[in-house]
């Protein structure tokens, strides 16, 4: 019989420490494809989080670094200064991203550097106990959020995406989810894309995946991916931004 | 006296809850207590535990290395804390996912707390059945006095998970009753 | 009769004092193992009125605490190691301006990510100032939960004093354990009004809130001034607690939790007959040199802290020579255990 779905060879054959649910698995595993489907295992090095991903160096099979929460951007840039060669990416959360890490965010993309960033948007601080997200929708209840977000107090949820689609050094944005079958083939597409960019050393590009966290949103699983097609997506609508 | 009790099971399995409970009764007798907790980095499954301390005298650290208690929820925690108990110590063991076999060192009792907790409405009160088993077992901590901390520490509005944790308490006690 | 008493963690009862002492803004960013003290301050800030935000990021929070301290309020930001690594520029700012701030750090194991687990490792950071430029903080370092929430109180009353930021001193045994307290029953302390706040310059002249002073010779007077009330801070407001110094031949010096577990040590071989002591630091800085006064009496001195060697320096440089001094310390989350004590106490 002919096999046609298998473990990436790029991901270990480990249990991952995420919750029943979590989206992490799924995005790293359409990474681990799409480093195997280009064949740039050796050429990859990748920067974790700190976050619920903070090991997810860990999982995958190639160079990795961590970075102080928020600067993993710059640790990127550096790196591919040094070795233009490789192909570097960050991954990143919405705390890491948008919220400590903004001004490097902003600065790496405005700098037009070569880069492929792959943003979890799960609207929560999971790692730290479910705290209020940049991307926490208004009227989602946190731990800092505990009446729901509001806009006079808490302001809105931040559309990084949308903001660093307004730079000239990016080339490529855009916004998918992992709620169904058909939502997962195209992350996949999306991220393989952003690899390519960076292959062809065509400037900056971002995958913004949103991701599920049936812990901190309080509802199962399958409630939380229904959460994400009825709720999230409308406050962050999903197609290519840039 | 000094009672050092050592809880552990799965995130999600209220090992921190149970831990609070018994410190929150002893406060309550007037007791010195201390509840410290150890997380893993996982916030669902893995191991995670809390170590509570019931004293008549002032607690130094609240580590606690040889427990007079422990309580074990999952198998990972068995595999981590089974042997943290002193001679002649009680092990409290859900059999529902972890075994004991016979052991002369220490006083085990095994039951399928997470099977009668399922039986009760709700795999989260597990916990609660192993505490009734703990309460029957030591006899310094009463049911009643147990059950005025649960209605002080339920969640504002959240009343109505009071009976089955009740259910739960008194069932734990009657295993241990035999 | 039993007072009221209710069981709470280090870092709740932190964020309950700085409520009770009239603490009006408070500004944070998420980080184990302190998440316990923004969350407490986020569902309760809002209830006396006061100001919760969770900062975009520790370096935003120190500003806003800056901000809110030169308008006159009593402010307090907290984090752990890595977080108050950030905020080191702004803790000198505050100090060159002359602003009060509390500043809580439950320190966990380091350097970088570390881990989550509890150290002692910052002490150097603390005591030194942390960031660039010729400053001090006040330093306390509470040693159980009740202490926790009375020294946070006394924390924003030193400020206020001496307008000078205040760092409490926790570790992640201290900010997650739970123990039973008694709260004060006293109203949540009423502010005084500060005449060099910012609030506008409705009759008077202005007030201007700054570090720089470029005109010559004004920052040395600037200088100076800090030193003179650095020298006020040293003469009065040291602190420490000292047991069985009369007789001791061995004391322990340790500080928070490290001194919790050296009392039960001291109990312990007391029972036995043996002459143990302890000197708790409560005041890092100033550091409290009166208790290594010591007259005719023939000691030795052992250092224990979750760190490699950081107040034993302090200790070394306050004692000179004249004593012996001994260190037993583990980092990285390793905490040194009473059995690890006693036997190093017996080789002595």
């Amino acid at each position: 019989m002919e096999k046609i779905f298998t473990r990436p060879e790029v991901l270990y054959d480990l249990p991952t420490h995420y919750c029943p649910g979590c989206g992490h698995g799924i995005a790293h595993r359409l990474i681990a494809e799409v480093v195997d489907e280009l064949g740039i295992r050796e050429k990859v090095i990748g920067i974790a989080p700190v976050g619920c991903a903070v090991v997810a160096y860990d999982y995958w099979n190639f160079d990795c670094s961590e970075a102080a929460h928020g600067r993993a951007l710059a640790v990127a840039t550096a790196i591919k200064r040094v070795h233009p060669q490789n192909i570097v990416f960050t991954y990143q959360g919405d705390g890491d991203l948008a919220a400590i890490g903004t001004n490097e965010t902003i600065h790496a993309a405005n700098r037009g550097e070569n880069l492929t960033v792959i943003f979890i948007n799960n609207a929560v601080y999971g790692m730290t106990g479910g705290q209020m997200a940049p991307t926490t929708l208004l009227g989602q209840k946190t731990s800092t959020s505990i009446e729901g977000r509001e806009k006079e107090k808490h302001g809105y949820p931040l559309k990084i995406s949308e903001m660093l689609a307004l730079l000239p050094g990016v080339c490529f944005i855009q916004r998918v989810s992992i709620h169904n079958p058909q939502e997962v083939l195209k992350t996949k597409q999306a991220i393989k894309q952003a690899f390519g960019n960076q292959i062809n050393n065509l400037g900056f590009s971002l995958v913004e995946i949103l991701s599920p966290c049936p812990t901190y949103w309080g509802r199962s699983p399958k409630e939380s991916l229904d959460w994400i097609r009825d709720v999230m997506q409308k406050e962050f609508p999903l197609g290519r931004i840039k | 006296m000094i009672e050092r009790i050592i809880i552990a099971g799965s995130g999600g399995q209220g090992v921190m809850l149970l831990g609070k409970v018994l410190a929150e009764a002893a406060m309550r007798l007037g007791k010195f207590v201390t509840w410290f907790p150890a997380y893993g980095p996982e916030v669902r499954g893995g191991t995670s535990h809390c170590m509570v301390t019931i004293s008549d005298s002032e607690i130094g650290s609240p580590y606690i290395d040889k427990a007079d208690t422990v309580i074990i929820l999952n198998n990972p925690s068995f595999e981590r804390f089974g042997g943290r108990v002193k001679d002649r110590g009680l092990l409290i063991l859900n059999s529902s996912l972890a075994k004991a076999g016979i052991n002369k060192r220490v006083d085990i009792l095994q039951f399928p707390f997470s099977d009668i907790a399922i039986k009760l409405g709700n795999i989260k009160v597990a916990n609660m059945v192993a505490l009734g088993c703990y309460l029957f077992k030591k006899k310094a901590i009463k049911i009643n006095l147990m059950l005025e901390v649960f209605k002080f520490m339920a969640p504002a509005g959240k009343t109505n998970i009071l009976e089955i944790n009740e259910k739960a308490l008194r069932s734990g006690e009657k295993l241990a009753n035999g | 009769m039993l007072k009221k008493k209710i069981l709470i963690s280090g870092n709740e009862a932190i964020a309950e004092g700085a409520i009770q002492a009239g603490c009006s803004f408070y500004a944070g960013y998420p980080i184990t193992p302190q998440n316990e003290l923004i969350a407490y301050m986020a569902k309760h800030m809002p209830k006396t009125n006061g100001v919760f935000i969770q900062a975009e990021s520790e370096l935003a929070a120190i500003s806003m605490v800056y901000g809110a301290s030169a308008a006159g309020a009593r402010s307090m930001t907290s984090s752990s190691s890595p977080g108050i690594s950030l905020k080191q520029e702004g803790i000198s700012y505050i100090a060159g301006a002359q602003l009060p701030a509390v500043i809580v750090n439950i320190m966990r194991g380091g350097p970088g990510l570390g881990n989550i687990a509890p150290a002692q490792s910052d002490y150097f950071q603390a005591t030194r100032g942390g960031g660039h430029g010729d400053y001090h903080l006040i330093v306390l370092a509470p040693g159980s939960v009740q202490e926790a929430y009375d020294l946070t109180q006394t924390s924003f009353d030193l400020a206020d004093k001496y307008r000078i930021p205040v760092e409490i001193l926790g570790d992640g045994i201290l900010g997650q354990m739970m123990e039973p307290i008694e709260l004060s029953s006293a109203k949540i302390k009423a502010v005084t009004a500060k005449p060099w706040a910012l609030c506008g310059c409705v009759e008077r002249k202005p007030n201007i809130v700054k570090s720089f002073f470029l005109r010559e010779g004004a920052l040395e007077e600037a200088n100076l001034r800090l030193q003179k009330q650095y020298e006020m801070i040293k003469k009065k407001e040291a602190l420490f607690e000292g047991l069985f110094l009369d007789d001791a031949k061995v004391v322990i010096v340790a500080y928070g939790t490290m001194a919790r577990i050296a009392k039960s040590v001291i109990n312990q071989l007391r029972s036995s007959g043996e002459k143990i002591g302890l000197i708790r630091p409560i005041t890092l800085w100033p550091f409290p040199e009166a208790a290594f006064k010591f007259g005719n009496k023939k000691r030795k001195y052992l250092v224990v802290e979750m760190s490699y060697g950081q107040m034993f320096e302090d200790v070394k440089l306050v004692v000179n020579g004249r004593q012996e001094i001994e260190f037993l310390g583990r980092s990285g989350g390793g905490v040194p255990s009473e059995k690890e004590i006693i036997n190093r106490i017996k080789k002595i």
